[in-house]
């Protein structure tokens, strides 16, 4: 995989809640049962105006460039790999203290039980090193999930934005 | 031998058999994926595709063959070899047929491509008696297509990726997951094809739908019959197709002229005017749509006629064999080449009549798998002649089936019970040998077609040798054929034997099906001439709007429209579906899934809610019959307020399965009463025809 900065791109339009991602961390990353390093938030069915409608919201580590995580570790666990962009959790160096998740602005690392240590995703990136995609994107069966550079993150999260603007506007001239 | 592998091979977590890629290393599975040399497929997997590693290290199954000790049920069992076990059953089905005849064995599977040896066998045996899950899936659907067009549902496929509009009944196609038809729905959404969708229940496909029709539980038929309705007043039908290919067209025009929008606007609670425009909508967009006629369709008595109209509306857009549309699925004849050869030799055809009375009692149903139900019925009475041995492969009708306490009563009458699974099923508690098969990572199955656009061949292969003391499914039925004496028509000594007898002249080898894990055997899809070659299998060679089959039983191919009782006061319609991240029941134990999904709740209308004064995540006890259990609600608007839902699989009973035992409330148990309700003219069991009593109580 070339080096430079990715991130992981979730699509909603295409994502069914599957949880396939979820388990593909956990299986990968031998992980305990039921604790994944990402997860899918089923938003909704809402109502809108009589219509129902439901996302999912995939929500994994930020890979933060300047990670209040990494500042906030007491034994240097946590660092930030340039390489891809990955921050990563050595979980030989982690004593379980919590405090970067508490920093974090979105509570992202998890509690490992199994090991007594956080957890975190890193891209997989012994995956990365091997020309792979992390263990999420690979086996997303509807292709939701794409690890994309940092600046095709940006432009495909615009387009997606876009096309709902424009479409709630055709839907609502429509309905007059 | 390799450190490191790949093997292509096919996952068995559920019925679907995806094409998976299998890595391993040092003899242990470290990766399962979907098989990237399918290009429909890709690396993509489901939650429980790749969950299937886990299920190798899950100890909470039967992991070496055992017999039964102390009553049936009471979970008393003694581990055996292999060659008692098998020695046991074999004697014990010689007793039964010395006194019975080989027809007093019943067998039931899940059907699917693998069954080609077990039916073998039981053709062996003698016995007419083989039965699929299929009454509670999709018969009714099957007799449809058997009735209009002379061969059964998977004489179809869809052609998802190209369509314009894809109408779906109930069939919640991004939650009940085929891999391959979700990623080709969601592209063809992608590409800006329309989707709607027919269900009481608001789901995952229903909100990636364009519109979504809250129908009237049980009203579906009604529906159709005013869609066909429109679709002729307004003249939006293939004219062409229909007068190349519709036999008794007018019958057809004139037996829905009565069936108006706003009468079915009535029925089922869809306005009559957004009918109309959906007709004139997908008539734009024709042919290049599909609806779907169902999958899991066993839920209402009219299940045939639901199934049947479905087909018409497709025959009416001229939908047949078309991108985008439904295709002929071909096999190897059809590209030209030699089909794999079958399994057994010299085994005599068995004159025996079906206990069910399929093919003769009822000559309208297929004789192939019968009706489950009636057999169980046989099982009761006695009648027409007694079942005393019932093999059941991987198959759970406890759970499957509605009414588990009669079915339990039915089986007292056995002489021998045997399950061949690799899980705790529900029905193996009850068993008097269980005889564990290697999971689908463990062990090598038969080679099977795969019929399509590009007909082909596929293999299962072992990834890895079997972790504990379990045997094939091929192996097992060898062994017992061996033991009743009719081992001379399975000259086999192992899968290698059967696979080159598979193959034979065929020019395919296994070596070639290793290497992606399927061969195909063209490489251009195979279109027929849909003027003037559709091999239809009617006597007419036509789609019949009338068939013979079918009237002469006694059952009327156009039958007017019976509306659905409505719920009693206080009670609802049950119904029970599936989310994406468990299957059929079959792995709620499953480590890896379980912590997903551990108990279900009971989807009720808000307003129905309100007025009972529930909020929701608040209990009720949900109960019918004998059979009563307290669970949460969830409180939601997009519910039909005539009914209420349940996720199905829960409440297992087996206390060995600690993570789900006695989780959740069991939809099946609810359904006392219902195990001979079924659709007359397709033969499923009406699971949906049940109303249960739902009352609030304090917090369990």
């Amino acid at each position: 995989m070339e080096k430079k900065k990715y991130f992981i791109y979730h699509d909603p339009r295409k994502c069914i809640g599957c949880l396939a991602c979820e388990i593909s961390c956990t299986d990968w990353k031998g992980l305990p049962f039921g604790i994944a390093n990402c997860k899918i938030f089923k938003c909704g069915p809402e109502d809108h105006s009589d219509t129902p409608e439901m996302d999912f919201i995939y929500v994994s580590c930020f890979h933060c460039e300047n990670p209040w995580c990494v500042e906030a570790c007491p034994t240097g666990a946590l660092s930030k790999d340039p390489s891809y962009g990955e921050v990563v959790l050595d979980k030989n160096l982690c004593v379980g203290c919590g405090a970067c998740v508490k920093v974090c602005p979105w509570g992202i690392p998890r509690w490992d039980p199994l090991t007594g240590t956080m957890s975190k995703c890193d891209f997989c990136v012994e995956r990365l090193e091997q020309g792979l995609e992390p263990a999420c994107v690979t086996r997303c069966p509807t292709g939701a999930l794409t690890f994309v550079s940092a600046e095709e993150f940006v432009y495909l999260k615009r387009r997606s934005w876009l096309s709902r603007i424009k479409q709630r506007h055709i839907e609502a001239l429509e309905a007059k | 031998m390799d450190r490191k592998k790949t093997v292509y091979t096919i996952c068995g977590m559920c019925t679907v058999r995806c094409p998976i890629a299998v890595e391993v290393e040092n003899g242990e599975v470290v990766w399962i994926s979907g098989n990237p040399h399918d290009k429909a497929m890709g690396q993509g997997l489901c939650a429980k595709g790749i969950a299937g590693r886990s299920l190798l290290k899950d100890t909470e199954r039967p992991l070496a063959p055992m017999i039964r000790q102390g009553e049936r049920g009471e979970g008393k069992w003694r581990i055996v070899s292999w060659e008692e076990a098998l020695d046991y059953v074999a004697q014990r089905l010689k007793t039964v047929i010395d006194e019975y005849g080989a027809k007093a064995v019943l067998y039931s599977d899940r059907g699917g491509p693998f069954g080609e040896l077990r039916k073998s066998f039981l053709k062996a045996l003698g016995t007419p008696n083989y039965c699929n899950h299929d009454v509670t899936c999709a018969v009714s659907v099957n007799h449809a297509a058997l009735s209009l067009f002379g061969f059964g549902r998977k004489g179809l496929n869809y052609d998802y990726r190209n369509a314009k509009h894809i109408v779906l009944y109930g069939r919640n196609m991004l939650e009940s997951l085929r891999v391959k038809t979700a990623k080709a729905l969601i592209e063809a959404l992608d590409n800006g094809a329309k989707l709607t969708y027919i269900d009481p229940r608001y789901c995952v496909t229903a909100s990636k739908a364009t519109r979504w029709w809250k129908i009237r539980p049980g009203t579906d038929y009604a529906l159709n019959l005013a869609l066909i309705h429109i679709i002729i007043r307004e003249n939006l039908y293939d004219q062409k197709f229909v007068q190349n290919w519709v036999k008794d067209w007018e019958k057809l025009a004139a037996f829905v002229e009565q069936y108006t929008p706003d009468w079915a606007e009535k029925e089922t609670g869809i306005p009559a005017d957004d009918m109309v425009r959906f007709c004139f909508e997908v008539a734009e967009d024709a042919p290049h749509v599909i609806f779907h006629p169902g999958w899991m369709r066993a839920r209402y008595r009219q299940a045939f006629y639901e199934a049947r109209t479905t087909y018409l509306l497709n025959v009416l857009f001229g939908a047949l064999e078309v991108p985008g549309g439904l295709f002929f699925t071909k096999g190897p004849k059809e590209a030209g080449k030699k089909g794999l050869n079958p399994v057994g030799v010299d085994i005599p055809q068995v004159e025996e009549k079906r206990v069910d009375g399929a093919g003769w009692e009822l000559p309208h149903i297929n004789a192939g798998p019968g009706l489950l139900h009636r057999a169980f019925e046989a099982m009761r009475t006695g009648r027409p002649y007694p079942i005393k041995a019932y093999i059941v492969h991987r198959h759970d009708p406890l759970t499957g089936l509605p009414d588990p306490e009669a079915q339990v009563e039915a089986f007292k009458n056995l002489d021998l019970l045997v399950v061949v699974d690799v899980n705790w099923s529900e029905t193996s508690w009850w068993a008097d040998v269980i005889l564990p098969e290697a999971t689908y990572l463990e062990r090598d199955d038969l080679l099977i077609t795969q019929k399509g656009l590009k007909p082909g061949f596929r293999i299962r292969q072992r990834a890895i040798e079997p972790i504990h003391d379990t045997r094939p499914g091929w192996w097992i039925y060898l062994e017992l054929a061996k033991r009743l004496g009719k081992g001379r028509h399975f000259p086999y000594q192992d899968i290698q034997d059967i696979w080159q007898a598979q193959l034979e002249g065929t020019g395919v080898t296994v070596e070639d099906l290793k290497k992606k894990g399927f061969v195909t055997l063209t490489d251009r899809p195979i279109w027929f001439d849909r003027e003037n070659e559709l091999p239809f299998k009617t006597p007419s060679g036509k789609i019949e709007i009338i068939n013979k089959r079918w009237e002469e039983a006694g059952i009327a191919c156009l039958k007017p429209y019976e509306p659905p009782s409505s719920p009693p006061k206080g009670k609802f319609r049950l119904l029970f579906g599936r989310c994406g991240y468990q299957t059929h029941g079959i792995w709620m134990n499953n480590p890896a899934l379980h912590p997903y999904l551990r108990e279900n709740r009971l989807w009720i209308n808000e307003k129905v809610a309100q007025d009972m004064g529930l909020a929701d995540g608040d209990w009720v006890e949900v109960a019918n019959g004998t059979y009563q259990r307290r669970m949460r609600v969830y409180v939601t608007k997009f519910i039909h307020p005539e009914a209420v839902f349940m996720l199905h699989g829960f409440g297992r009973t087996i206390p060995l399965q600690t993570r789900a035992y006695q989780k959740g409330v069991a939809d099946q148990r609810l359904e006392e009463g219902l195990l001979h309700v079924y659709d007359p003219a397709g033969g499923a069991n009406a699971l949906c025809e049940c109303f249960v009593k739902v009352v609030p109580v304090k917090e369990d």
